[in-house]
């Protein structure tokens, strides 16, 4: 009883904590579908892809996306150099220093990251003036001073990783390459770097994704090569649309189908180890059966899933057509908002009939509360009246936020659209 | 003398700060040799290896292989190969790589590499091993490879660390005669590290006992065992009581000994120490449990030990006696089992006896550490 409820818990804990972590993804990611002009799951209106297309037409997210590409492997290659000079010095300096270097090294993390963009533009600035340069030198370059700038707190990140994997190195291996007649850089390129290679691309997988999503540092650096984080943020004071959905959704598909493989292939490494390990010398010597890729392996299993989703959806998208859903829905919107009017004249016939009374009776022609009535339908209204000009997307030439103004203006659309 | 390379230490000093690890070493190795040496833990005994394979500088003093002084160069020009206590094969590397990487390094061909490790499979008796990975071999057969990876790089010297410490006892003992026939193979000189005198008496030609960074004596196995040099060589080498005592009178190789409770003993000086020991001096007499017998009740005389027995065990190819001995250590006689009867003398006083030849006299010093 008490155990039960105790596992209940568990599991209750577990799927708000996942909710948590993974539900704005997940909202985001539906919104990607949904083409209603404003980002959003609910009213529900119909399944389109057009975002996507829209996305790829966006010059400033592509120039984006290219910018953050070549600083991310400019960032990538700089730090992993650096964060590996920087361990193999951890494990090789005097006993008594290391502690200091250590924290030497690891101070960057915990600047700022704003800190660490504004030195490293005054800091190239200055180099840059001393050597006489003018300000569009390579020194002065986005680029470089992007890739340098995040490169002094990456590169620890990266120290950090390879440390953890050097540390399981046994120096004897260098000894004994060594004593076999290789030279010091043969030991490193033969023996130690192989060695090394899981953690070195772990720490590229890691740089290459903190250079990407950095934002502070960049902000402050990127000169005339705005990245795609600059870029998305400059967006967002403009308004968002879904189209930034479209590309949050790329990247968490992206993410997943690269998490998954690496786990299929780890797993698949580990199975064929075994197997190896079970194998006679018979076999090894003659053809190794290899156990089926699929065999114990839930990541392969859900990567096949993955890439068979993946196809189907991107098949739907160029089989599919949501024009007739959204001029469906576009026809129903019209459809209420007539209603609405019918019922708005109406209302306002039997106003004007019953003013008319009054009027016939004192004979005063007063108008006033005419604009407060329309301001208070007005209010009513105009989510729907926007809702119904978003739905038309791009394609609709008006612009909502005027729809938002004066009373006059939420009748306007309404009858614009019955009128076509 | 045999045609291989041999190693000379001169006056060989290593330090690390204050610490002294190696006391002005000098020995000479013939090529060709099994050379050992031997000693507890933390003797110096690696740091004397690490210093010929290169990876230490000495203090002072010289390293000479081949007559040739090693100073200044480094360890993958020295004709040594160096095999580790943790074997250190490339955990990456298949078998067949791991054996032809100093053939790698010169930039052999994939193929000769390949007809080269076949060869060296064959000779240490693993063929058809060469393409798994050394994770993938038994503890015996990983030592097996670490061999023949030093082999293939063809030194003069191979110097090898305690390399069957992480093998089990049966494996162990069946690797030392592999190791001495891999030896006799291939000519060369082995110097080798170990604590377990069993593993240097059965392969060596020559021994070096150590302590405390001190080269104690260098003899053959059987010297070592029977004419110790010292009080350290004769209690860490095998098993030995020991008799303390004052030199009462010295006889030409032979000395009479005032023990402190076995009264007046016998003894033969050892061969290192005759014409160095003088009456009065404090000395250590040593008997092997095998060389003691029981002796008829009541018999005395200057190579008679009486004793009461505090308890007894058998060990199947031996029976052993532990009498109450010297200064809280137990005397340990070994009578072998050839199939006559035992009687149970727990309790009772019993007289031994042993022959002069097999009690060693040396001069009163350090004892190995149980």
């Amino acid at each position: 009883m008490n155990n039960s409820f105790l596992r209940i818990s568990i599991w209750v804990y577990l799927a708000i904590f996942f909710a948590y972590l993974l539900g704005p993804l997940v909202i985001m990611s539906v919104t990607a579908f949904n083409s209603s002009g404003f980002p959003r799951m609910s009213p529900w209106e119909c399944l389109t892809f057009q975002w996507f297309g829209e996305l790829f037409q966006d010059q400033r997210i592509l120039n984006g996306i290219k910018n953050s590409l070549i600083i991310g492997a400019g960032t990538v290659v700089l730090s992993v150099a650096m964060g590996l000079a920087g361990a193999l010095l951890l494990t090789q300096i005097w006993p008594k220093l290391r502690a200091t270097y250590y924290t030497i090294i690891i101070a960057p993390i915990l600047i700022p990251g704003v800190v660490l963009g504004i030195s490293t533009l005054v800091f190239w600035d200055r180099i840059n003036r001393m050597l006489g340069l003018g300000a569009d030198s390579f020194l002065s370059n986005g680029i470089f001073l992007t890739v340098i700038g995040q490169s002094t707190f990456i590169a620890s990140y990266c120290m950090l990783v390879l440390v953890a994997r050097l540390q399981r190195y046994d120096i004897a291996l260098t000894e004994a390459a060594l004593d076999l007649g290789a030279t010091h850089a043969q030991a490193f390129r033969k023996i130690m770097l192989p060695f090394m290679r899981p953690a070195i691309a772990s720490a590229a997988v890691l740089a290459f994704l903190a250079s990407f999503e950095n934002y502070n540092t960049t902000t402050f650096t990127f000169g005339e090569y705005p990245t795609l984080t600059i870029e998305l943020a400059q967006k967002v004071r403009y308004g968002i649309t879904p189209a930034i959905s479209a590309l949050a959704f790329i990247i968490v598909a992206l993410t997943v189908f690269f998490a998954l493989l690496n786990e299929a292939k780890l797993k698949r490494q580990e199975l064929v180890a075994a197997a190896r390990k079970q194998a006679t010398v018979e076999e090894l010597a003659g053809k190794i059966r290899l156990p089926s890729f699929f065999a114990g392996n839930m990541a392969a299993v859900l990567l096949v899933m993955f890439a068979v989703a993946t196809i189907t959806v991107v098949g739907t998208a160029t089989a599919y057509n949501p024009a007739q859903c959204i001029a469906d829905v576009r026809e129903q919107k019209q459809l209420e908002a007539e209603t609405r009017i019918q019922k708005l004249r109406q209302l306002r016939e039997e106003r004007r009939k019953q003013r008319e009374a009054e009027e016939a009776e004192q004979g005063d022609v007063q108008s006033t509360p005419k604009p407060s009535n329309n301001s208070g339908f007005g209010n009513v209204f105009a989510p729907n009246a926007l809702d119904g000009d978003d739905g038309d997307g791009a394609s609709d030439a008006e612009n909502p936020p005027s729809n938002n103004g004066g009373s006059g203006g939420v009748f306007d659309p309404n009858s614009l659209q019955g009128d076509q | 003398m045999s045609a291989g390379v041999g190693v000379d230490l001169e006056n060989l000093w290593i330090r690390f700060g204050d610490f002294v690890a190696v006391r002005d070493a000098n020995v000479n190795i013939n090529g060709g040799d099994f050379f050992s040496f031997l000693g507890p833990s933390g003797c110096g005994k690696t740091t004397i290896l690490r210093a010929v394979s290169g990876f230490l500088e000495p203090s002072e003093g010289n390293v000479l292989i081949g007559g040739n002084n090693m100073k200044g160069i480094g360890p993958n020009k020295r004709p040594t190969a160096l095999i580790f206590q943790n074997l250190a094969l490339f955990p990456l590397m298949k078998v067949w790589e791991n054996i032809t990487f100093s053939m790698e390094i010169k930039g052999a061909s994939s193929a000769e590499r390949r007809k080269r490790a076949d060869e060296l499979l064959e000779m240490i008796a693993l063929p058809d091993q060469g393409d798994k990975l050394p994770s993938e071999l038994s503890g015996g057969q990983r030592q097996r490879v670490a061999i023949a990876r030093a082999l293939c790089a063809e030194p003069d010297v191979l110097l090898l660390d305690e390399p069957l410490s992480a093998l089990d006892l049966k494996l162990r003992q069946h690797m030392r005669t592999e190791l001495r026939e891999i030896q006799k193979r291939v000519g060369i000189t082995f110097i080798y590290i170990t604590h377990d005198q069993g593993e240097a008496l059965t392969m060596s030609d020559n021994i070096a006992v150590m302590r405390a960074g001190v080269i104690d004596q260098i003899a053959d196995g059987k010297t070592i065992y029977n004419d110790p040099a010292t009080a350290f060589a004769a209690s860490f080498v095998g098993e030995n009581n020991v008799f303390r005592g004052k030199i009462k009178r010295v006889m030409g190789n032979e000395a009479l000994i005032a023990t402190n409770r076995s009264g007046d003993l016998v003894a033969r000086i050892s061969t290192a120490n005759q014409g160095k020991m003088k009456e009065g001096d404090d000395a250590m007499m040593f008997i092997r449990p095998e060389a003691l017998a029981i002796a008829p009740d009541g018999a005395t005389g200057d190579h008679f030990v009486t004793a009461r027995v505090n308890h007894e065990e058998f060990e199947g190819n031996a029976f052993n006696i532990f009498t109450e001995g010297d200064g809280g250590k137990e005397i340990k006689v070994s009578l072998p089992n050839l199939g006559q009867s035992f009687e149970d003398h727990t309790g009772q006083i019993i007289t031994l006896e042993y022959e002069t030849r097999n009690a060693v006299l040396v001069p009163a010093g350090e004892l190995a550490a149980e």
